[in-house]
């Protein structure tokens, strides 16, 4: 989990990571594959392990709902219509979206558009996750909704996640190895656990921002 | 802008978005090509009776006029102008939307190359459909001038059909297609390469727009003048 305050660097981090930004140093290992030394196939190769839930959802607007699903099916794998048609719909229903096929993105709502990205992100088996800012502009409910569809998708199929949040809720709810973001440099980086402990002034300054934060401190 | 000639990922995919665009971009634009192309082709022949009222100009001038107007000028440049604003405006909103809300960048994680995949079938489609546009327009133009001509009494029936069939050069036609393919090339990649670059929000995918539209016009205003040097001189 990525986190840090906006404007920090995280979504320039994860472009980085996905190969969406030429780096100027530094590789990006894949279980020893540098993504940046690889040629054209090597690299869709990669793409294929990778999916990506974007900020804003990155919905293809001339799109339905389940046309923006099949599409990452139809680019990777050689399926059949209705072969598609049934991944789609079961990536769909397992983020519990039901009806919504022929759906355009602009007649979704937030959480339901996220739902919909996060059915794309992972219709072709992907091997790594990356989600950038899942739940902003949406209601704590609904984000809590999403963070927890996030968790249930990464341990049911085995899959590594990273997500970027600023979010100290999303980081309690389902952090696991956490890495603080400080004017695009890696400041810190520890666990849940470490992170409600340190003394790193800046990374206080950024997690006990919130009232709350700050009475859930002194009970500690 | 290499890139939007890359190889294809999927050849099929490529076909499919081809008749998305001709469709979107050409059919679209018939009913504006239609109205201006009757309009400018009743103008043209309304004015040119008006200032031809001299004794020693045959009657039949004014079809001349009219025809070569049409074809050589006004439909393959004014209307590619048009085009640039209709068709140019909504290409460099449509990829600078697409931008500034990461939907390109989901296409390149999808292993697309995402130029090739936006911005190519837009070339082609525009490059193939243009030149029936323009066809539609000069035939409409003269024909406009013929119906509003003789409503308006200021030609003759027979005077204006041999007006537009005296001394017919069909390299006219030509050149005005070679031009037409040429605008058609500038009215959809420049406004795709500056929305493809669009940095920001939704306030600069309107610049990207503005922007687009004015450099394609303006370069269609240059090759207009270079390829008339070229050809007909
Ligand atoms: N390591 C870095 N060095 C210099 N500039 C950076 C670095 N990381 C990000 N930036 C710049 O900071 C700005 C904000 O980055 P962004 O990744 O969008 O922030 P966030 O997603 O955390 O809000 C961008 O314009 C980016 O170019
Ligand atoms: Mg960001």
């Amino acid at each position: 989990m990525i986190i840090g305050e906006s404007g920090s660097g995280k979504t320039t981090l994860l472009k980085c990571m996905v190969g969406l930004n030429e780096i100027d140093g530094g590789e990006v290992l894949f279980n020893d594959r540098n993504f940046y030394d690889l040629d054209f196939k090597g690299k869709k190769e990669i793409r294929k392990e990778i999916g990506m839930l974007f900020q804003g959802g990155a919905l293809f607007d001339s799109k339905t709902v389940e046309e923006n699903v099949v599409f990452p099916i139809s680019m990777f794998t050689e399926m059949t219509e209705s072969e598609k048609r049934d991944r789609a719909n079961f990536c769909l229903q397992r983020v519990n979206l039901q009806n919504a096929n022929d759906l355009y993105p602009a007649e979704l709502s937030g959480g339901m558009k996220k739902r919909v990205a996060i059915a794309r992100a992972i219709a072709v088996q992907p091997k790594y996750l990356f989600c950038d800012e899942p739940n902003s502009g949406l209601d704590p409910k609904t984000s809590i909704v999403i963070d927890n569809l996030i968790k249930e998708i990464t341990d049911e199929y085995g899959i590594t996640t990273v997500v970027i949040t600023h979010d100290m809720n999303s980081v309690i709810e389902i952090g696991d190895n956490i890495m603080f973001i400080y004017k695009g440099d890696n400041w810190w980086q520890g666990s849940k656990e470490e992170i409600l402990r340190t003394e790193n002034q800046e990374v206080c300054d950024f997690v006990y921002a919130t009232k709350f934060m700050k009475n859930l401190k002194t009970k500690f | 802008m290499k890139r939007a000639f890359g190889k294809p990922e999927k050849l099929s995919l490529y076909r499919a978005r081809i008749f998305e665009e001709m469709y979107s971009l050409g059919i679209g634009s018939l009913g504006i090509v239609a109205i201006i192309s009757v309009f400018m082709g009743a103008v043209i022949t309304i004015q040119t009776a008006f200032n031809f009222e001299s004794p020693l100009i045959p009657p039949y001038a004014v079809g001349v006029a009219v025809r070569d107007t049409m074809i050589l000028e006004f439909s393959p440049a004014i209307v590619s102008l048009i085009l640039a604003g209709k068709i140019g405006s909504s290409i460099a909103s449509e990829i600078g939307t697409m931008r500034v809300t990461e939907q390109i960048d989901a296409l390149e994680i999808m292993g697309i190359n995402s130029a090739g995949y936006l911005i190519f079938p837009k070339i082609i489609a525009s490059v193939l459909f243009n030149p029936i546009l323009i066809i539609f327009s000069m035939f409409l133009g003269i024909l406009g001038g013929y119906v509003f001509g003789l409503m308006a009494g200021v030609v003759t029936d027979f005077e204006y059909i041999l007006g537009i069939t005296y001394e017919f050069r069909p390299f006219n036609v030509i050149y005005a297609l070679i031009k037409t393919g040429v605008f058609a090339f500038i009215i959809a990649s420049v406004p795709a390469y500056h929305g493809y670059y669009t940095k920001g929000g939704a306030l600069e995918v309107g610049r990207s727009s503005t922007k687009g539209v004015v450099y394609a016009s303006v370069l269609i205003l240059a090759f207009d003048l270079i390829l008339t040097q070229v050809l007909l001189v």
